[in-house]
């Protein structure tokens, strides 16, 4: 299969957008484009399944490479294994309930979708790539469309949610920046050429001075990304200012760019740094864990408190990595993926929400589960994924995360796993805090009385992300699979 | 070996009902909701009754006792070699006597639920609710492995949070709601940690394999026993996490005070979750890894007795004060539960009659299913009629609900332990463990039991005798037929169900036991049981000033009692003070002050340098001369200084 049609179809769906006529065309073609993705997506699992079963055993599948700039090595170089598998999944399925829930977007619609499709574009790219460089370049291709995106449909302090986004995702781009060029100017040795190639670097081995020297830089700039502790806050004002669709793709796609970012690039290729630096690490995502999930206690904004929250379930993706244990990093990935599920359905709902009743505030909603039983639902579904319920996919990456985290020796080790046990307490108290004043309750505002529950399109979102939490949380066996 | 597969289905049934009703019940099936849900439990309960028979008669048995048979496993998700969550079904004789239990008192609740629920506007989603938490519940008793027992642990304590909070447009419901799944979850989190624990140095989840490897004195894992923390051996205090767990689950004091507010979800709810099965969840986990918790060291085990007595009698004070009869029940039922935890807990010091302990736990949790489900259900009628919780509304009624009458009487006087009935062996049994193990805890337990019959009897007399406030308009019938069937097969299951022979059924080690009940040792609970009857009947039984001048009397007490002990002060002073002022609040003050601050104060002397600079490049020739020539005078002083 040519992977480069991930890419593409997201590219000609936007142009197709730019040329249509009317809004329903713009609808319809964006939907048709997510469709395609969804459907390639799908495709490309089978595919690799079946190759897989028989008996394929190379590291990635379908590469292709393309040389790109010769002069510094550098390669259009793409392939698949599991995990980025996994990812592309995602992607496909966050897009095309973005998609869906954003059919009412005003003003501007067109460009609002062709901004989606250039992001899901960089997020496919990143994912395939096996070329630093080129991972480099979808990694600023998914920043700059976010920024737009705020600023323009957003809503609050919009345009410094956009500017402080924008520019703390660049500062983690640049700290990236300079990690890769220090991976670069190390590799080729005596009169070889520098490379970029993921899997040239791996076999090469970088010197341990080398690792120590630049594993901050790229550990921290994808960091940044994945909501690391201190440099979280860009999360809470980014999100709150967002338009429905954008937070989706921001804490459901964009955050997960860091966490796959610190697992193929950073812990792959410098593994003796990464155990060197894994005190550190831990430390900082259960502070992450913890102290986020403390700070969602006291949110009041529905937005803030998914966006906390997200603070706080992001510490997992990190945690599972520092830890370097098979089991911890595969709860990594399992978090990466069902946070962004789970994360993406619940600003889908607060979105629906905050269409109808023009609040977000937890204090001035109530017994929504009345008036719109459907949004009202799917709230309490991804609630109960955040907080952790098994049969969903939230308790399956909790626990690997766990399981791993034990494994490791150590006291601090220990503590740090059971503070992020102890989290999953707190993580109760401000979901059902905010599901009891929000969802149930007495209705509080006479006026809500009136409004309608989810349309077709809505409702098809919800469906999607929903089934997709489902089917990990019952039967995780073919992710874990998927992944190892 | 019989094939036991089918038992998947008793667990799935309910399950299937959930996702139907779940997802069509609303809008297709409204009325009919009831009667699906009803109908998979019957095929369940069927199903138990035909697994139950064939194991305990027919095939069970391997030679002397009865073996574990695993009907079913499958690897649901593996961690690494050797640990893995496996969906398993076993059978031994506590699982297969526990789905009994639940899939039956299930059946009733279900059968009570749709006369008593009738109308109701979610009357789909109700069913859909009971058939979730049934299913949990199921596959809790059937676990093969203890992260599986975990997964519906949790489920469980979901289905209790979605049902407590039926009535969602009632804060204090969600409030309610609130609480039991977050004070579980506070428990859990032991349970969690415990699991962590324990699997670690047994390197297996699955129960028979992690009891085996813990219990053999000969095997490598000197880790988990001479390894300390806190000078107690990691294996001590990973029973004792998972005891905390079970004690949460089981409203053990101090994790108890979620139950009696627990009680704002529907009564026949409150019959199934909050009585006969959910609450019992905690003493069958300890009575899963008991061979475990008899090899480790004493400490553990004298805390789960400790625990069990203490809430039993505190459970039984505070239900003599409390006027709504629901919550009466309610502390009754933590009262009964901290029974079976002290049974479990008289093993260590207890010798020769040590496993008596865990058979007369079992024992009589299958009996408080009976009786004590019966209890709220006529609770239930009660309230359908009455429009009331309290006490003080209700009286005289006997004439009005004779059956309910009836069923409730036989049910007080098996809760209090009088003979025939069925808590009377069953008590019994424990009594006799408990004067075994510790004379002490035997005193709390005798004077529990009196405490008990007051309290019920003070239910009983104040509700269908003492005055008649309840006039009744005659027109209606006494209840629904669908109400009133259950009421009598439970009252039959009341009476009866002491006469099982169940210490040569369920043991702790599948060999069957004779149990020796001695004549005399009956006369002391059974004469504290009639005095606290006498004491109920004096007070109550007619309208008079005599339970204030009583209540006047003892004061302090009282009022302590009254007031729950203050516990539930002591939790709001914590959360509310503590974690949320204390914690909460300045976490996110941080964040956006000083984390953020930081952020942004970054950004701001970016910005200041940028302004501060940016003149500098003006584009004017005449500023460039200027800089020019300023730098060379500054130089040419410079190297004059430097060299002369």
């Amino acid at each position: 299969m040519n992977l480069s049609l991930l890419v593409l179809v997201p590219l000609i769906t936007a142009v197709a957008v730019l040329f249509c006529k009317g809004l329903n065309g713009i609808r319809w073609v964006s939907l048709a484009g997510a469709t395609v993705q969804l459907l390639l997506s799908f495709g490309l699992l089978a595919l690799y399944w079946r190759e897989r079963a028989a008996g394929d055993s190379a590291a990635f599948l379908y590469e292709y490479r393309h040389a790109w700039f010769p002069s510094w090595n550098i390669w259009y170089h793409v392939g698949v294994d599991g995990v980025s598998i996994a990812m592309i999944l995602l992607t496909a399925l966050v897009m095309e309930a973005a998609i869906l829930v954003s059919w009412a977007i005003k003003p501007m619609s067109r460009e609002f979708f062709i901004l989606l499709h250039f992001l899901s574009a960089g997020a496919y790219g990143f994912f395939l790539s096996l070329d630093l460089f080129t991972l480099f370049f979808f990694l600023e291709v998914s920043v700059i469309p976010k920024f737009l995106l705020i600023g323009v449909w957003g809503s609050g302090r919009k345009e410094y949610s956009a500017m402080k986004l924008a520019l703390m995702l660049m500062g983690g781009s640049a700290l990236v920046f300079v990690g890769l060029m220090g991976l670069y100017y190390n590799t080729g040795g005596a009169g070889g050429t520098h490379s970029f190639d993921l899997m040239e670097i791996a076999q090469m081995h970088i010197p341990v001075e080398v690792q120590r020297q630049f594993f901050p830089f790229l550990f921290v700039g994808f960091g940044i990304f994945t909501a690391l502790f201190p440099f979280h806050t860009w999360v809470p004002d980014g999100h709150s200012s967002a338009p429905t669709a954008a937070s989706m793709f921001l804490a459901g796609i964009s955050m997960k760019l860091g966490g796959y970012g610190c697992l193929r690039v950073v812990v792959f290729l410098m593994p003796e740094a990464a155990r060197e630096y894994s005190p550190v690490i831990v430390l900082l995502a259960t502070i992450a864990i913890v102290y986020g999930a403390f700070a969602t206690m006291m949110q009041k904004d529905l937005k803030y408190i998914n966006a906390y929250s997200s603070v706080s379930h992001c510490g997992f993706i990190i945690l599972g990595i520092g830890m370097l244990t098979r089991t911890a990093i595969s709860g990594a990935v399992m978090q990466m993926i069902s946070h962004g599920l789970m994360t993406a359905l619940f600003f889908a709902a607060i979105g629906m929400i905050y269409d109808r009743t023009h609040t977000r505030m937890v204090q001035q909603l109530g017994g929504l589960l009345k008036i719109m039983p459907f949004i009202s639902t799917v709230f309490v579904v991804a609630g109960l994924c955040s907080l952790g319920l098994p049969g969903l996919s939230g308790f399956v990456a909790e626990i690997t995360v766990f399981m791993g985290s034990w494994e490791r020796a150590g006291e601090m080790y220990r503590l740090a796993t059971i503070l992020a046990c102890a989290s999953i307490v707190i993580t109760a108290v401000y979901i059902l805090r905010a599901t009891g004043q929000a969802i149930m309750g007495p209705v509080k505002d006479p006026h809500y009385n009136g409004l309608g529950d989810a349309t077709w399109n809505e409702k098809l979102a919800g469906i999607l992300l929903g089934a997709g939490i489902i089917a990990i949380g019952v039967a995780p066996f073919w992710l874990q699979a998927l992944i190892k | 070996m019989p094939n036991y597969a089918y038992i998947a289905l008793i667990p799935l049934l309910p399950l299937a009902a959930f996702v139907v009703l779940g997802l069509f019940g609303r809008r297709y099936f409204r009325g009919w909701s009831g009667g699906i849900g009803t109908l998979a439990v019957l095929f369940s309960t069927g199903l138990s009754l035909w697994a139950a028979y064939r194991y305990f008669f027919v095939d069970g048995k391997v030679g002397e006792g009865y073996h574990q048979v695993i009907a079913l496993k499958t690897t649901w998700l593996s961690f690494s070699p050797g640990l893995s969550i496996d969906m398993s079904v076993v059978l031994d004789p506590i699982s297969v006597m526990m789905i009994v239990v639940v899939s039956f008192v299930s059946l009733m609740v279900h059968v009570f639920s749709m006369g008593y629920m009738k109308g109701e506007t979610r009357y789909g989603t109700y069913f859909a609710f009971l058939g979730l938490f049934t299913f949990s519940m199921l596959g809790l008793v059937l676990s093969g492995n203890i992260f599986e027992i975990y997964i519906f642990w949790e489920l469980v304590g979901c289905s209790s949070y979605l049902l407590i909070g039926y009535y969602f447009d009632r804060p204090t419901a969600v409030a309610a709601a609130k609480k039991a799944f977050i004070v579980t979850r506070l428990a859990d989190l032991g349970f969690l940690i415990g699991i962590l624990i324990l699997s670690f140095y047994a390197e297996t989840l699955d129960f028979r394999t992690l009891i085996q490897r813990l219990t053999d004195p000969t095997s490598q894992l000197a880790g988990i026993t001479s390894a300390s923390f806190l000078g107690i051996s990691l294996l001590s205090w990973g029973l004792f996490l998972v005891f905390v767990g079970g004690a949460g689950k089981s409203a053990l004091f101090p994790l108890h005070i979620w139950l009696p507010d627990a009680m704002e979800g529907p009564t026949p709810v409150s019959a199934l979750i909050h009585a006969a099965t959910m609450v019992v969840a905690g003493v069958y986990l300890v009575a899963r890894l008991y061979p475990v918790y008899i090899y480790s060291d004493a400490a553990v085990l004298q805390v789960v007795l400790y625990a069990g007595a203490v809430s039993a009698l505190l459970a039984a004070l505070i239900a003599c004060t409390q006027t709504d009869i629901k919550r009466v029940l309610a502390y009754s039922t933590m009262s009964q539960i901290g029974y079976m935890m002290l049974a479990l807990g008289t093993v260590h010091s207890a010798g020769e009659a040590g496993t008596l302990g865990f058979t007369a736990s079992m024992f009589h949790l299958f009996t408080h299913a009976f009786f004590k489900a019966l209890l709220f259900l006529c609770a239930g009628v009660i309230i359908h009629r009455v429009h009331s919780n309290e006490m003080k509304d209700m009286g005289g009624l006997r004439k009005l609900l004779p059956l309910t009458h009836g069923c409730f009487l036989i049910a007080c006087l098996a809760i209090s332990g009088i003979p025939p009935f069925s808590g009377f062996f069953s008590k019994e049994d424990i009594l006799l463990s408990a004067w075994h193990a510790n004379k002490f805890v035997y005193g709390i337990a005798l004077f529990t039991s009196g405490l008990t019959a007051f309290y019920m009897f003070r239910l009983y007399f104040s509700v269908f005798w003492r005055r008649q406030v309840w006039g009744g308009d005659g027109h209606h019938g006494e209840a629904p037929v669908t109400m009133k069937i259950p009421l009598v097969i439970l009252a039959a299951g009341a009476v009866f169900a002491g006469f099982i022979p169940f210490s040569r059924l369920v043991t702790y080690d599948g060999l069957p036991q004779e149990t020796h009940r001695v004549g005399v040792f009956a006369i002391a609970p059974v004469a504290m049981a009639l005095i606290g009857i006498f004491i109920a009947r004096y007070l109550y039984f007619k309208e008079s000033s005599r339970p204030g001048r009583v209540a006047a009397a003892l004061g302090g007490l009282y009022r302590t009692a009254y007031h729950k002990f203050y516990i539930d002060e002591v939790y709001s002073f914590v959360t509310k003070k503590i974690i949320f002022n204390l914690i909460g609040r300045p976490a996110a003050w941080i964040d956006r002050h000083i984390v953020d601050g930081l952020m942004n104060l970054l950004a701001t002397v970016t910005a200041r340098i940028s302004a501060g600079i940016k003149g500098v490049q003006s584009g004017k020739v005449q500023d460039y001369a200027l800089y020019f020539f300023a730098g060379i005078a500054g130089l040419t002083v410079l190297f004059i200084y430097l060299y002369t």
